[in-house]
């Protein structure tokens, strides 16, 4: 999956999640839970939603590399 | 038999708002069934009805905010005559293909002479009829009557929109018979149908785009401002062009500011029931720090052989131990009412939710000290889902005997919770952090986190409510039995 492709996956999760976040304004280095104020059960949902869409499971030991919006697009795009 | 009548969805609600009939005049309903939409100042909830029988006559428009206890609908055992076009219909709701022909047949023999009965269609269209027609796209000029006097029925709309062809089906599923009481219903959002209603709009006039024709937001505010382009069902649905008074009404208010309300009054809400609690409610704290090494490693291990959707959060944990706390500790699971305090034999555990916009409600897992973890975990993603899509059924809000807020998942150590009366208790669970750890003389690190008991001294004592939390913490040290 190339870069843009893996943004998009990653855009199209999250605003499922959590609809009212502004991609244009929005700085991809922005942590998920503590700036976009995704919970547990958020960010669960987000990891689901990306499998989903692209087949990519994000086992829990690799939840640490993909904190921030850019660690999951650049995980997706190295995977996908 | 007798009124339904407008419930207590909680101990701070005092009045709602019916937002959406789900029945209709002639229904039968069933105990248990859910019969309407109602808003309270904190979120839109499915209410189900107490009473079984025959729907005689709805007695509150939708849109009507009334007191608790208001008599909503007249529900009779047997069919009420003069209730109007559908009231002589006995039809059960599982029925309703079969019935439906049933009552046409009965119609028909009742009906006048056929050019008549046309002649007079034109006018004979009562409100809720129209209505139906309105959501299912249909015309009524062109369906000839088969009730009285040549009136026309919900039975001849129904026939009409399922007679329509083809290409309308796709984008209109709620012409397609369904087995259910709502089965006339406009698939959308909560969000979608509280704007909808804010912008004067009907939501049966507006084509969905969303999953399954489904009305979205979006949706809403396209066919206000007319911007119909974009929507791509819009082709299939020619007569929804057609809807009068999507783009002649001007917006009420703009949606920013109905966001704004709601998140007032919600907040309202929170504030009278929280000055009622400190008020009334002696509370005391206590807390303790949950070591979740067991908990933590066990879960990772079952997580690492499931696929996402089946996975654990160290939350469903949480609940079940503080659920089977709960049970061994009564004085912090009930009610206080009337001065006494009234144990409650099962444990109800409202989880606190932060909604997005602000605000949080505290709905309920019934039964949670007896669910399996893995149900559990199920019904917690499901209640928050739903709690944030403003979609919560009534005896979830109504009746958490005790409520944990686990704030810390979003970042702080401790939560000192203020409780929800009638409820005696409120538990805090602070964000899992890792802390050094003493043990048979040794340091180490270990996954914690700090829970915290508020509870009402008019039941119970420090010393109780520090069992009760370490219980808590004991039986997460085997978390395969929990």
């Amino acid at each position: 999956m190339n870069e843009q492709d893996a943004r998009q996956a990653v855009q199209t999760a999250i605003s499922q999640v959590a609809p009212d976040v502004d991609f244009d304004g929005l700085d991809e280095g922005s942590r998920l839970r503590q700036d976009l104020e995704l919970d547990s059960l958020d960010f669960l949902r987000l990891v689901e939603s990306i499998n989903e869409a692209t087949g990519v499971d994000i086992p829990e030991r690799d939840y640490t590399a993909v904190a921030t919006v850019k660690g999951m697009i650049d995980y997706l795009a190295a995977r996908g | 038999m007798g009124d339904f009548k407008m419930p207590s969805l909680g101990a701070d609600m005092e009045h709602g708002k019916m937002v959406e009939w789900l029945i209709k005049p002639g229904d039968y309903v069933h105990r248990g069934d859910v019969v309407a939409v109602v808003d309270t100042d904190k979120t839109v909830m499915d209410v189900e009805s107490f009473e079984e029988g025959v729907v005689a006559e709805l007695l509150v428009d939708v849109g009507t905010t009334v007191p608790i206890g208001t008599p909503l609908a007249r529900i009779t055992r047997t069919p009420d005559d003069g209730a109007g076009q559908a009231g002589g219909r006995p039809a059960g709701p599982h029925a309703k293909p079969a019935s439906g022909a049933a009552e046409t047949a009965v119609a028909a023999a009742a009906a006048e002479p056929a050019g008549a009965a046309a002649a007079a269609a034109a006018v004979q269209v009562p409100p809720p009829v129209r209505h139906l027609a309105h959501q299912l796209g249909v015309d009524t000029a062109g369906i000839r009557g088969t009730g009285r006097h040549g009136a026309v029925t919900r039975a001849d709309v129904e026939h009409a929109a399922a007679a329509r062809p083809g290409p309308a089906a796709p984008a209109a599923p709620a012409a397609t018979p369904a087995p259910m009481p709502h089965g006339a219903r406009v698939r959308s959002s909560p969000r979608a149908r509280r704007l909808a209603d804010q912008l004067g709009v009907d939501i049966g006039g507006v084509p969905g785009t969303g999953p399954d024709g489904a009305v979205t937001e979006a949706d809403v505010q396209r066919a206000v401002s007319g911007h119909t382009a974009a929507a791509p069902a819009e082709e299939a649905l020619p007569e929804e062009a057609t809807v009068p008074g999507a783009e002649a009404l001007p917006p009420k208010e703009a949606p920013p500011s109905e966001a704004q309300d709601r998140l007032s009054s919600l907040r309202r809400a929170i504030g009278s029931l929280m000055t009622r609690s400190k008020k009334s409610i002696p509370h005391y704290y206590v807390s303790t720090t949950l070591d979740l090494r067991a908990a933590i490693a066990w879960m990772q291990q079952v997580n690492e052989q499931r696929p996402v959707a089946s996975r654990l959060v160290p939350s469903a944990l949480l609940l079940k131990a503080t659920a089977l706390a709960a049970k061994e500790v009564p004085e912090v699971n009930g009610f206080f009412t009337d001065g006494v305090f009234r144990p409650s034999s099962s444990v109800h555990l409202g989880v606190a939710v932060a909604l997005r916009h602000g605000g949080l409600v505290a709905p309920a897992i019934h039964d949670a000290d007896t669910l399996a973890v893995d149900v559990l975990m199920q019904q917690l993603r499901d209640l928050v889902s739903r709690a944030r899509a403003g979609r919560l059924q009534r005896a979830e809000m109504a009746d958490p005997t005790l409520t944990v807020t686990n704030l810390g998942d979003l970042g702080v150590e401790a939560v000192y919770g203020v409780i929800y009366p009638p409820q005696v208790a409120m538990v805090g669970l602070g964000k899992l952090v890792e802390q050094p750890w003493a043990h048979d003389g040794m340091l180490g690190v270990r996954p914690a986190v700090t829970a915290t008991l508020s509870a009402d001294h008019r039941v119970s004592d420090g010393l109780r409510g520090g069992r009760f939390l370490a219980r808590i913490d004991e039986l997460l040290q085997k978390p395969e039995e929990l």
